[in-house]
């Protein structure tokens, strides 16, 4: 493209988004003349500001009633497959509403694993990487537990087929362990083994309390990834997983780290940020959307997750999230916990500007949406 | 071995288990034991329970053995000519009950052929799979269970003739049928429940087409000169209760004309109808705001002694009257006593009900419609064979509901009709659809149930055949006459100044937080005021303390209750509801001040 039509176009650049201007370059073709350009770009002008919305539109409202109707036709009850490996999910609108709560723990952790080359197409490869995430606890080794009253010792025999299918053997595990129990003996004999206590007599419920403690020591794997199922994405392959830790998965060298994504809002915020934590939610809602067949457009999703995320931190749509933070104190009375928010207004001798929806409905004043936002100057002679 | 136990308690052990319950079962067969003793066989448990204690639900049977029913040709023959009773077939071990427990250790058969030697009973018949109302759905089995248990909870809501006295009772809300038929598709259990006596529809001819728009989602469209030869035409009637209550002191309420110088008393107008005993003479054609029974009451307070003289002047009037929208001709009058011995007068109203536009019609096969139209006879479709449909019901309520006893009874109500007889339709017993559709034939018809339509209007022949045929039809209880309500100005709540809700106190139609979302959304907020002025309110609200005002019209002064009158005074409209928000929030100790701003 010549520099004159280049010049053109970049002169639009302050009334025409990006995004648009890139795509009329890539699809005008190259010989077009100054004229007809000029025609393409007006025409686009014209377009991208009928698709604006209105001054006064109420998009906010629009957003919920769009997202709440469908919501309501939505089935609460998600399939099984039977006999099928699968991650159990929270789908439907349990899932929706996780996600605009910003539940801190949800149901059901969850991520995506996606793997750099040599791992993402051999099958062997991958299967070995997937055992090395699982996080396995001490508990999963044990076959027997032995409580020694008379000689006071806590003998452990464990499974030689898992040890060895997991690459370890009665020394590894021993070398684990060993550091957590620091107030105890511990000792190999014969294959298994030998918890005693350090001096002190009498305290059987030590060694008691000691086996419960060491049953949830990790002894590999990453922590929180209780299930790991190598699935095929296309031409790759990706692991999922139950139970989420993005920090420690993402410093993995065999992970690919642009694509790699847990389910987890709040995870994904602390290790990704918050631009990350809003496309998740958009991502998130709009998965269970799709998946119940519903049609709902992006853009009141992106509304909701923009508002949850304004201020920098992931807010829920909750009386202590998002609703806490409106202005009114008649429009947050009227949502939960009137009394509450009265009183705490009471204290702080609040005043409310009546400058939303909720209060003027309230006090049946026009509300400052649509017709009722404009007002009218008259220029006096 | 196991353990036997009567009725739960622990009684002992058998060991020959097999033998030991047949051994009871054949006991109670020959009458040696209660014929309402069960036995059962938990293997499970390795229990034997033997019941014989009341409140088991139990059902009959027929016993077989060795793969062959006990119950034989004879016995029908002698039951037919009344030689034996029910009774006598349990008396001879034909037929036994069985509780829910003992069912578990038997193998039933739906029917004889399916008899194998394993088999211990056999069912009376299929149709016992189902209840009574279910039982009269005809050909229920060709239908999705659903719309049969739509189907028989919509025959209770019929209007019929439901009882031969109805003339001398005083039932509340009832509803006569004038030409209530027994249906010509009918299954057994209409003559077992005696359905001839207390039929509750009618036959009407029904075509399955369109006619415009006016049946589409699930509207039927009624021929108007059926409705006029008095097509489920019924009579609705109503009792008015009065009763003389007694007071402390010795008063007690009066039935009688009130003394024009009693409190509250109407127009002499209001009270035309009444005879001289206060109540409303038979055949009276009364209205709105017609006093149906004349009653006085003593007064609430009686506040110094020199009131007992008790003049009509101090008596209060507590007649009754029709309230909004209710009119009927007085019916039948009725003096009584009721359980604390006061008299009680009842006047019961009747009016009649023609069908119109919004009464509920529906078949028996869960297919309910709303009357879209009436059309006059000269307009609606006819046949090649000059058959005018009384009903027209839609084809697109067919397909997604699947109802094929609806298809069924209208090819079968059609051959009955013809032939002169009734049709069986009982569940997994019916006549089948070959023999019904060959008699069709036989009798001068397409065998398909159809017809060559013309339009009414026109006269043109349609393009499509339809399907016409006779089917009994049921007049619901939601007529549109006891429901319709409109209003313009009413009533408010004392405590909110809104207006007030339900038809029977002339309520308005709320418009609710979701309506208002679609002003919202639609940016009429201008509008949405509007709606929302039902208890507008101009207060006076001080400028200084932002509390409302008070304004006394009579002294003609405006004064602050915390300010006193030396304040500016300025008036706000709002809501009552808010103004009574304001004072609840006062109540809490919270003091909302209104900063006042020009709005300009």
């Amino acid at each position: 493209m010549k520099a004159d039509q280049e010049k053109l176009l970049n002169s639009y650049a302050d009334r025409l988004p990006l995004s648009v201007l890139d795509e009329v370059r890539e699809n005008v073709p190259a010989t077009i003349n100054k004229e007809k350009l000029q025609g393409v770009l007006d025409k686009c002008l014209i377009a991208y500001n009928n698709a604006k919305v209105h001054p006064g539109e109420c998009v906010g409202l629009v957003a919920a009633e769009s997202i709440g109707e469908p919501g309501t036709q939505m089935t609460l009850n998600t399939f099984h497959l039977a006999g099928v490996a699968e991650v159990q999910v929270t789908t439907g609108l349990p899932r929706i509403i996780e996600v605009f709560d910003a539940r801190k723990a949800i149901k059901t952790p969850m991520m995506e694993i996606y793997l750099n080359k040599p791992y993402s197409t051999d099958v062997e490869k991958l299967r070995k990487f997937a055992a090395t995430i699982k996080e396995t606890k001490f508990e999963e080794f044990v076959s027997e537990y032995n409580l020694n009253i008379f000689e006071q010792t806590l003998t452990i025999k464990l499974n030689d087929e898992l040890l060895k299918d997991n690459d370890l053997d009665i020394k590894d595990i021993h070398k684990i362990i060993k550091p957590k129990v620091k107030a105890f003996t511990i000792a190999i004999k014969d294959e298994l083994i030998v918890f005693g206590l350090k001096g002190k007599q009498d305290e059987i419920k030590d060694l008691y309390t000691l086996k419960e403690k060491i049953k949830d020591v990790k002894i590999k794997g990453i922590k929180g990834l209780v299930q790991v199922l190598p699935v095929k994405r296309g031409e790759e392959y990706v692991v999922l997983t139950a139970g989420s830790n993005l920090k420690d998965v993402l410093a993995l060298s065999e992970v690919d780290s642009t694509r790699t994504i847990s389910n987890d809002i709040h995870e994904i915020y602390k290790v990704l940020g918050i631009e990350a934590a809003r496309q998740g939610i958009i991502d998130e809602v709009y998965k269970v959307v799709e998946s119940q067949g519903l049609n709902v457009n992006i853009r009141h999703v992106m509304l909701v997750a923009d508002l949850m995320v304004a201020n920098g931190t992931v807010k829920g749509v909750t009386r202590y999230g998002v609703v806490s933070e409106k202005a009114s104190v008649l429009a947050r009375a009227s949502f939960e916990t009137p009394l509450k928010h009265l009183f705490n207004a009471a204290l702080e001798g609040e005043v409310d500007n009546l400058t939303s929806v909720v209060e003027n409905v309230m006090i049946n004043q026009p509300v400052p949406i649509g017709t009722g936002l404009p007002g009218l100057i008259t220029k006096m002679k | 071995m196991a353990d036997v136990y009567i009725n739960s308690n622990f009684v002992g052990t058998v060991e020959d288990i097999t033998h030991f319950v047949d051994n009871v079962k054949d006991m109670r067969r020959k009458g040696s034991l209660p014929e309402e003793t069960n036995i059962y066989y938990d293997e499970k448990a390795n229990e034997v329970k033997i019941m014989c204690d009341e409140g088991r639900a139990r059902r009959p049977l027929i016993i077989v053995k060795e793969g062959r029913s006990l119950l034989t040709e004879k016995h029908l023959k002698q039951l037919e000519d009344g030689e034996i009773t029910w009774a006598d077939l349990i008396r001879q071990g034909v037929v036994e009950y069985l509780d829910a427990a003992e069912e578990e250790n038997a193998l039933v058969a739906y029917i004889e052929d399916e008899l194998t030697p394993e088999h211990t009973h056999l069912e009376i018949t299929p149709g016992s799979i189902s209840g009574i109302a279910t039982a009269l759905v005809p050909f229920g089995n060709f239908n999705q269970s659903s719309r049969l248990i739509i189907g028989s909870k919509n025959q209770k809501q019929a209007l019929g003739f439901y009882a031969a006295n109805y003339h001398i009772r005083m039932d509340m809300d009832a509803n006569i049928l004038h030409y209530s038929q027994f249906p010509i598709v009918k299954t057994k259990l209409h003559d077992v429940t005696n359905y001839n006596e207390h039929p509750s529809g009618q036959n009407m001819i029904v075509a399955i087409m369109c006619y415009d728009g006016y049946n589409m989602e699930d509207g039927v469209i009624l021929n108007k000169g059926s409705v006029d030869r008095g097509l489920a035409r019924s009579t609705y009637f109503r009792p008015v209760k009065a009763e003389e209550l007694r007071y402390s002191g010795g008063l007690v309420d009066e039935v009688s004309i009130p003394d024009k110088d009693v409190k509250g008393y109407r127009s002499e107008q209001d009270y035309r109808f009444l005879e001289g005993d206060g109540i409303i003479y038979p055949e009276a054609k009364v209205a709105e705001g017609d006093v149906v029974i004349g009653r006085t009451s003593p007064p609430r307070f009686l506040s110094s002694l020199d009131e007992y003289n008790l003049s009509a002047a101090i008596r209060r009037e507590s007649s009754v009257s029709l309230k909004h929208g209710e009119r009927g001709v007085a019916d039948f009058v009725f003096i009584t006593e009721n359980e604390e011995g006061n008299r009680l007068v009842q006047v019961r109203l009747r009016e009649e009900r023609i069908p119109e536009i919004g009464d509920k019609f529906t078949s028996r096969h869960g297919q309910k419609g709303v009357t879209g139209i009436l059309v006059k006879s000269a307009d609606i479709p006819f046949s090649s064979s000059g058959i005018v449909p009384d009903l027209i019901f839609t084809p697109h309520g067919i397909s997604s509901r699947m109802t094929i006893s609806h298809l069924l009874e209208l090819v079968g109500g059609k051959v009955g009709a013809l032939a002169g007889r009734l049709v069986d339709g009982t569940l997994f017993d019916a006549e089948s659809e070959e023999n019904i559709r060959s008699e069709l034939l036989d009798l001068g018809f397409r065998s398909d149930g159809t017809e060559v339509f013309y339009d009414g209007r026109t006269g043109k022949q349609m393009l499509a055949k339809i399907y016409v045929g006779n089917m009994y039809y049921l007049r619901l209880r939601h007529l549109v006459a006891n429901k319709m309500q409109s209003r313009a100005r009413g009533p408010i709540q004392l405590l909110t100044r809104q207006p007030t809700e339900g038809k029977a106190k002339e309520g308005g139609l709320r418009l609710g937080e979701m309506e208002k979302d679609v002003f919202i959304a639609h940016g009429a907020s201008l509008l949405l005021k509007e709606r929302f002025d039902s208890d507008k309110i101009n207060l006076p609200v001080c400028e200084k303390c932002g509390l409302v005002a008070v304004e006394d019209q009579y002294k003609n002064r405006k004064y602050c209750l915390m300010c006193g009158e030396d304040i500016e005074i300025n008036y706000v409209e709002m809501s009552y509801a808010f103004k009574l928000l304001l004072d609840e929030i006062r109540s809490l100790c919270i003091y909302p001040k209104i900063n006042l701003k020009n709005k300009y």
